[in-house]
């Protein structure tokens, strides 16, 4: 990096603009990682599953795309992608107001915890669903089966990232915008509407855009809560890859589904550059107070109330299964679990399912954090086609069928010059590709919102473009990058399509564990799969306690 | 080999925490298992790691898998790939350069499709005397039949009584004293549920007066759930499950009352869940040498060691279903809880490869449209 300490030269619109070298070296690793580990291997599936008698035949996809129930489940999956992601924006829009910008007691416990849903096995949360509006209702409520039980799934599953993402944002507004609009008369909700929301709306497209992709790509929701009278894409893919193996209907759904992502993941980065408003943060301690009047006291109440009727309840539930033995409750299963007696359907004993998801968690966490910072720096500093078209890219892996990519790795990492197929790296590998775009996402609105006359006047005051990103601008990331880390964490320790479509060598992770165990018929099974569900939600609670520990540490230093 | 995997995943742990500026000062997650004496690999003529490709639920006694690792010096490395038609596909996938040397877990219903990918190289072991003749309809000796189980009706002894008997033919699961009972897995989606499909086509036919959609009209007449997989049937909607939901009747396995009996404490004097016999169709599990294998001696030693007494005795408390020798020693539990389907339903692999999509097609517009 050329120092200029003595000859403040017209400085940079933002630390990339106008260096095209230094933005292709750090655009490098991404780019690099995304094209070996998804680029390479989708295409080569891809290929295979549109090539008949030898010969590339990409018009075998028309006659699969004239079938009457492709139209049908396309239809479906962009609806319920649509209304799932407004219904959850909706629903924490309100919990990141009172999270950014109130101190209550609990607050960082109950913030921290909001995550643990994010990271369930879809199969725990079917049983959780199904305990609380299956059969046996205690609400009298049955759904199961229902596009409402997909949806209130959805909500449950996808709060955390509008909650954290949107919420890290507006704790570092200044207050005093929307305290200067009240006392000019305006009411809360014009105060809102006016001045909070258009500087939000970068982090809430940001955060919603997340939510639609991964119901957009829903499975196991769809499968479990669902039944089987409802398909998304992602769901036909399964079917035609591991049920039927017909991969030419299966390739051309998913190049449908890649193909209406990227349109969409396209349009999104060229509306999101119109938002990017840059604006004064400030620390969050400062932000945040506690409730004054009886409106803000009932706010408060009432948002968690949400949270403990949408998040509480069903992770209840599920503690309470993890407990029921029989004739009572104990910790029968916990102890089963830990015990060294523990029979079981599982080839490996339980603790050490925790340990590989900690490790795996540590590892996608180490290799998807750098790269993220990386990607983040030249989405959020530089302008045009190419860094909007890599934005979409980053987002891809989160919108692709985890089976195709499972089967890509097969048929591309076979070719290279180190044999990766069977590899016990290609699971933090296929992690750190879902938790790319948090971390991302979680970045870039803060990187662009850094007001551009504090660089200036660094500058001016002879820091060199280096000194003046690492004074500048690195501590509005940090917390960003911590956010977006814990994502990837949590993502990571919940992780189950990709890692149970890759062939991997038998070191089961926590939600494989859950499923094997599940997949048993038995009390003692059932049983198990709950304490460790159990577990898993308390490994996960305590990782973003942790990682709040150090956001926390990082913003006081701003 | 474990080693390794938590050596790179050691140092990969630190470089977490070394990129991470903000994490470097705090305690590190303590992966305490660091790795015990390392053992230096010679560079072995011949190969001395014997890879399995198998599906997730994979199970087998460590002590049994060190008994083949002590009798011919060689580790066992297990890779998982997903389930069973995940796997197949996989493995057909990299037939070119295999991932494994064995591949085991492929079932009657899908055996055609590996058959047909030529992904085996023929071999017949002399312990495959010990398996009756028609667990093994591959008559060029590619694949050897490892395991079996049924696919039967469950029901809950609790819900039934001299008012009302447990059903003991399909055929009365049409009738409306058993209306709303029967919970049923979706064939394109649950391996039971294709089971129990072909069990249907197998009994009342493809065509005739009253074919099989015919059966199955009536059967949603009759209100019959279809769910997406067994955990969900099982565990939450049949009554005589954990989940306690409200349906006697689920598509399950005849071996399901073991682990009922098996996986309680206390254990029962008898399961509280019972198999209707009829109607079962018979899955088997099949194990070949992978064409182009890296190890093909020890590969064609793990088949003998599979169809070991030892591994077979292994397999029914690892696995729930039962093993294809006559010569293993099936435990008491398993004797005395499971059910035996004296004449299970079956259907040549070549029919169902055949027709498979066709009738998974005609049986969604039947039950779920």
């Amino acid at each position: 990096m050329p120092p200029a300490p003595d000859a403040p030269a017209p400085a940079p619109a933002t630390p990339l603009s106008g260096r095209p070298g230094l933005t292709a070296l750090v655009a490098a690793p991404p780019l690099a990682f995304v094209g070996l580990f998804f680029v390479f291997p989708v295409a080569s599936i891809l290929i295979h599953g549109l090539t008949t008698g030898g010969a590339f035949d990409p018009v075998a996809m028309l006659d699969v795309l004239r079938r009457p129930f492709v139209l049908d489940v396309a239809w479906f999956t962009l609806w319920q992608a649509g209304l799932s992601t407004a219904l959850t924006v909706l629903a924490a829009l309100p919990g990141a107001y009172v999270f950014a910008r109130f101190d209550f007691p609990g607050r960082r416990l109950i913030g921290a915890l909001a995550i643990v849903p994010f990271v369930l096995p879809t199969i725990v949360v079917a049983a959780a669903f199904l305990a609380l509006l299956g059969p046996r209702s205690p609400l009298g409520l049955r759904l199961e089966h229902t596009v409402w039980a997909i949806l209130l799934a959805h909500v449950f599953y996808n709060y955390a990232v509008i909650l954290r993402v949107v919420g890290g944002v507006w704790s570092r507004l200044d207050p005093r915008l929307e305290e200067q609009a009240r006392m000019l008369g305006a009411t809360r909700w014009q105060a809102f509407r006016r001045v909070a929301l258009p500087l939000l709306r970068p982090a809430i497209a940001s955060s919603a855009s997340i939510v639609f992709l991964f119901t957009f790509t829903s499975f196991g929701v769809i499968l479990l809560l669902g039944g089987p009278r409802f398909a998304t894409l992602e769901v036909e893919i399964y079917r035609q890859t591991a049920q039927l193996l017909d991969l030419r209907v299966a390739a051309t759904l998913a190049i449908l589904q890649l193909i209406a992502l990227a349109a969409l993941l396209f349009a999104y980065s060229r509306y999101q550059r119109r938002l990017a408003v840059r604006q004064r943060l400030v620390s969050r301690l400062q932000a945040a107070r506690p409730p004054r009047t009886l409106t803000e006291a009932c706010l408060v109440v009432g948002n968690l109330l949400v949270i403990a009727l949408l998040l509480g309840l069903p992770l209840t539930m599920l503690i309470e299964r993890s407990l029921a033995v029989q004739g009572g409750y104990g910790l029968g299963n916990f102890a089963a679990l830990f015990g060294e007696s523990a029979r079981g359907a599982l080839f490996v004993p339980p603790v050490e399912a925790i340990r590989n998801s900690l490790l795996f968690a540590a590892a996608a966490t180490a290799i998807c954090l750098p790269l993220g910072l990386l990607a983040a720096a030249v989405i959020a500093y530089r302008r045009g086609l190419l860094p909007d078209a890599f934005d979409a890219l980053l987002m891809l892996p989160l919108g692709t069928s985890a089976v195709i990519v499972g089967f890509g790795f097969l048929l591309a990492l076979g070719r290279l010059p180190i044999d990766l197929r069977t590899s016990v790296l290609l699971i933090p590998i296929a992690h750190a590709l879902v938790a790319l775009p948090f971390v991302v996402r979680a970045t870039v609105p803060l990187m662009r919102s850094v007001d551009q006359r504090l660089r200036d006047a660094a500058a001016v005051l002879g820091a060199s473009p280096s000194r003046t990103w690492r004074q500048i601008d690195l501590p509005v990331v940090g917390r960003a990058a911590l956010v977006g880390a814990t994502f990837a964490f949590a993502v990571s320790l919940g992780e189950f399509g990709a890692t149970l479509f890759i062939v991997r060598p038998d070191a089961p992770t926590m939600p494989i564990a859950i499923f094997r165990l599940l997949s048993q018929p038995g009390p003692l099974a059932f049983g198990q799969a709950m304490a460790m569900a159990t577990v898993l939600m308390v490994v996960t609670a305590a990782a973003a306690l942790v990682f709040d520990r150090f956001s926390s540490g990082a913003s006081s230093a701003v | 080999m474990i080693d390794t995997i938590h050596r790179i995943l050691n140092s990969l742990l630190l470089a977490a925490l070394l990129v991470s500026c903000a994490v470097a000062e705090q305690p590190i997650l303590s992966p305490t298992a660091g790795p015990t004496a390392s053992q230096v690999p010679a560079t072995p003529v011949p190969p001395t790691e014997l890879v399995l490709m198998t599906h997730d639920s994979f199970a087998i006694s460590e002590s049994v898998l060190a008994t083949f690792q002590r009798e011919t010096g060689a580790t066992v490395r297990v890779l998982t790939a997903g389930d069973a038609g995940s796997m197949v596909n996989q493995a057909i996938l990299t037939r070119e350069s295999p991932l494994a040397d064995v591949l085991y877990g492929v079932d009657n219903t899908f055996l055609s499709r590996a058959l047909d990918a030529n992904i085996f190289e023929p071999y017949r072991s002399r312990l495959e005397d010990n398996v009756p003749p028609q667990l093994d309809p591959d008559d060029r000796e590619r694949v050897a039949p490892i395991d079996y189980g049924d696919v039967c009706v469950n029901y809950d002894r609790a819900a039934f009584d001299s008012a009302l008997a447990a059903p003991t033919n399909l055929e009365q699961l049409t009738e409306p004293a058993y209306r709303s009972m029967l919970v049923v897995e979706n064939p394109a989606t649950s391996s039971p549920g294709l089971v129990f499909m072909l069990a249907t086509i197998a009994r009342f036919g493809d065509e005739g007066d009253y074919t099989w959609l015919d059966y199955w009209a009536d059967l949603r007449d009759n209100d019959v759930l279809a769910v997406s997989g067994w955990e969900l049937a099982y565990n939450q909607h049949f009554s005589g499950g954990p989940g306690a939901g409200d349906r006697p009747l689920v598509v399950s396995y005849a071996t399901s009352p073991v682990a009922e009996v098996y996986f309680a404490e206390p254990q029962p004097e008898e399961a509280p869940t019972a198999v209707m016999t009829d109607g079962c169709f018979r899955q088997v599990e099949y194990a070949g040498v992978l064409a182009g294998a890296n190890a093909p001696q020890l590969a064609r030693d793990f088949i003998d060691f599979m169809l070991s007494p030892e591994f077979q005795s292994d397999v029914p408390l690892n696995m729930f279903v039962f093993p294809a020798s006559t010569q293993a020693e099936v435990p008491p539990v398993f004797i005395e809880h499971a059910a035996h389907v004296a004449e299970p339903l079956t259907m040549e692999p070549g029919r169902i490869a055949a027709n498979r999509e066709r009738w998974l097609q005609e049986w969604t517009d039947a039950v779920l449209r």
